[in-house]
């Protein structure tokens, strides 16, 4: 008992601090960008909205928050419907060739994002794209699509495969088992795919800040200001690109989880 | 005899090299049951598969009511199945899963409720209809899978091994409930299993399957009296089947010598014998008798008792001889009491000639 104890102790020790070192610098951000002081140090100053204030007049923080917005919605809708027809091809059909597809379809995330940004860069101002605000969205479908896809697959893959021919044997045509069938199980996963897929396009700094020109994102931004002093501006973007950002996250966290767990347990979606 | 419902004329599906069926050809009936039987991997599920179109035949035809399918799709066709896993849709409750076929028609909703709301009254399970499906037990799931089904009132209902997931007593109970259902509806029912139970109690005609190719098709009773090959014999059960040389045809007997001893069988009348050859021939587990004196009955042998299995008031009993074949005798457990066997024991097990049955020669 003594040793099951200590060891349940370390754990615990073990995840603290693992939660401390990932989520201090965010914590740290997140209290100097109300700290009166302009140079994040120790102690505090006093308790200020200034940072907010300037950000909120800046028009160049309210122009790359609008092609954020703009982009990551953008993005999420595309990449969620390619990465869902993406697996659903893998679900329903058999093909020579098939690992390998699906090898290529899960490739972009893995290539470093310099490389990926410089390769679009190159392609995008080849064909005369680069440099406008589609630029960015055609980079960030390249990129999320593979989320989407594996978070739609790994739903298809709890469904029954019988139940799709179980329609088209009730007379349900391909469309109407797609739409009756097909779409309304893998829902929460498409709801979760692009909440995800959103919040990665909103934080991509790599990839934008090659292909972005002047239409800036809001990571785009931030390392433009800090590149010109050190500005605790940059604490109060960073608090709310990460309250944005952990919002999706958790909501894709949320109805994915609950709903794919529970309808495995066996209750209703 | 009525207008065939269902007609498979050379019907051949291959995979790739693999060939699942080999040149099918059955007629099924209105209103039968009829069963198809085998081992996994013989063609059973295919053959059903290909009834509902969602396999199509690699060659040959299939006609449902004079019409040929081939090319017809699945939504098109009235042959709806109740699946292996039920495949109930998870996300809709039971009401909305037996609504669906009537659904996809084009069904008003009054009327489609109205409809499914019988079905499931019918099966006893009308006071589930707005619950989850998840929420169901076994047997109340699969009475769902049959109302979701035979809502729509089809010619054929197609069943893939529906019962495989039941505990044994819920089987037997549901086998009372289809073979009832079928009677009263008058549907064709074409049933895929690989039990023989399954197939023997409930099917007026039963197809055995192996290895894609249609070994025999009968009535349970003729199957299993007259097995149409040695594969056929050992699959339908509690047989013992026994080889041996035929040394002397006379008067429509053969005698039979095997390494055990030498059997009197009489073969039918068809059956050319051929003295010298090899044949073999069954005796069914239930058609031994069991004794502790050597009798002056034909067919005598001497072996020991190696085990026993019950099967409530039937008990098999496995016996060796001094060959060392194993030999199977199925009792009545009130029958045995008197004979007081023991394990390891010997007794005489015989039986009549006119029950054992020369199996035709392989080819």
């Amino acid at each position: 008992m003594k040793e099951s104890q200590s060891i349940l102790l370390f754990i615990r020790l073990y995840i603290i601090i693992v939660f401390f070192f990932v989520f201090s610098p965010i914590l740290a951000s997140f209290v100097f960008s109300f700290n009166s002081d302009r140079f994040p140090s120790l102690p505090l100053g006093h308790f200020t909205l200034k940072w907010y204030e300037m950000i909120f007049d800046d028009p160049d923080v309210w122009d790359a928050f609008a092609v954020s917005i703009m982009v990551s919605i953008t993005v999420g809708i595309i990449s969620t419907f390619i990465g869902f027809c993406t697996a659903y091809t893998d679900f329903r059909y058999r093909f020579f060739g098939k690992n390998i597809y699906l090898a290529l379809a899960l490739l972009p995330p893995t290539i470093p994002l310099v490389i990926m940004g410089l390769a679009m860069l190159a392609l995008l101002s080849r064909i005369g794209m680069s440099g406008e605000i589609h630029s960015i969205i055609v980079s960030h479908v390249v990129l999320c699509s593979p989320f989407a896809m594996a978070i739609v697959r790994m739903r298809l893959a709890q469904m029954d495969p019988q139940l799709e021919a179980a329609a088209w044997n009730l007379g349900a045509s391909q469309w109407r088992a797609m739409s009756t069938i097909i779409f309304p199980f893998t829902f929460p996963a498409i709801i979760s795919a692009f909440c995800l897929t959103m919040a990665v396009s909103f934080d991509e700094f790599a990839v934008a800040w090659f292909v972005s020109g002047l239409n800036k994102t809001v990571p785009v931004i931030i390392l433009e200001i800090l590149q010109g002093n050190v500005d605790p501006q940059i604490n109060a973007i960073g608090t709310l690109v990460f309250i944005i950002s952990i919002t999706l996250v958790v909501i894709a966290q949320i109805i994915f989880m609950t709903k794919s767990t529970k309808s495995a347990h066996g209750f209703r979606i | 005899m009525s207008e065939p419902l269902v007609v498979f004329k050379d019907v051949i599906k291959r995979y790739g090299d693999f060939v699942a069926v080999r040149r099918m050809n059955l007629v099924i009936h209105p209103g039968e049951f009829i069963a198809i039987m085998g081992p996994s991997g013989c063609g059973k599920t295919t053959t059903l598969r290909m009834l509902a179109g969602l396999e199509q035949p690699s060659e040959g035809e299939i006609r449902i009511s004079g019409k040929q399918m081939n090319e017809v799709s699945p939504s098109e066709r009235d042959t709806p199945m109740v699946w292996q896993s039920l495949a109930l849709f998870p996300f809709l409750n039971v009401l909305k899963n037996v609504e669906f076929g009537l659904k996809m028609r084009g069904t008003d909703s009054a009327s489609r409720r109205q409809q499914s709301m019988e079905w499931l009254d019918r099966l006893g399970i009308a006071e589930f209809a707005e619950r989850d499906v998840s929420l169901l037990s076994g047997g109340q799931r699969q009475r769902v899978a049959l109302a979701r089904a035979l809502v729509t009132e089809p010619q054929v209902l197609l069943l893939d091994e529906p019962l495989s997931a039941l505990d044994a007593n819920l089987v037997i109970h549901m086998q009372g409930v289809l073979t009832r259902l079928q009677k009263e509806l008058g549907i064709t029912f074409v049933y895929v299993t690989h039990s023989q139970s399954e197939a023997f109690a409930m099917a007026d005609r039963v197809v055995i399957m192996n290895e894609g190719a249609v070994l025999q098709v009968g009535s349970p009773q003729s199957v299993y009296r007259n097995p149409a090959s040695r594969f056929v014999a050992e699959f339908v059960g509690t047989n013992n089947i026994i080889s041996g040389t035929a040394r002397s045809v006379k008067s429509n007997v053969v005698q039979l010598e095997s390494n055990i001893s030498t059997f009197k069988v009489s073969p039918s009348a068809d059956q050319q014998i051929v003295e010298g050859s090899e044949y073999s021939f069954v005796i069914s587990a239930d058609q031994v008798s069991l004794s502790s004196e050597a009798e002056t009955l034909e067919n005598c042998i001497p072996c020991s008792l190696i085990s026993e299995e019950f099967v409530g008031s039937v008990v098999t009993l496995f016996f060796e001889d001094e060959s060392g074949t194993q030999f199977r005798v199925q009792k009545q457990q009130r029958d045995l009491d008197s004979l007081n066997l023991k394990i390891g024991e010997t007794v005489w097990a015989s039986w009549e000639t006119r029950h054992a049955y020369l199996l035709p020669e392989d080819n």
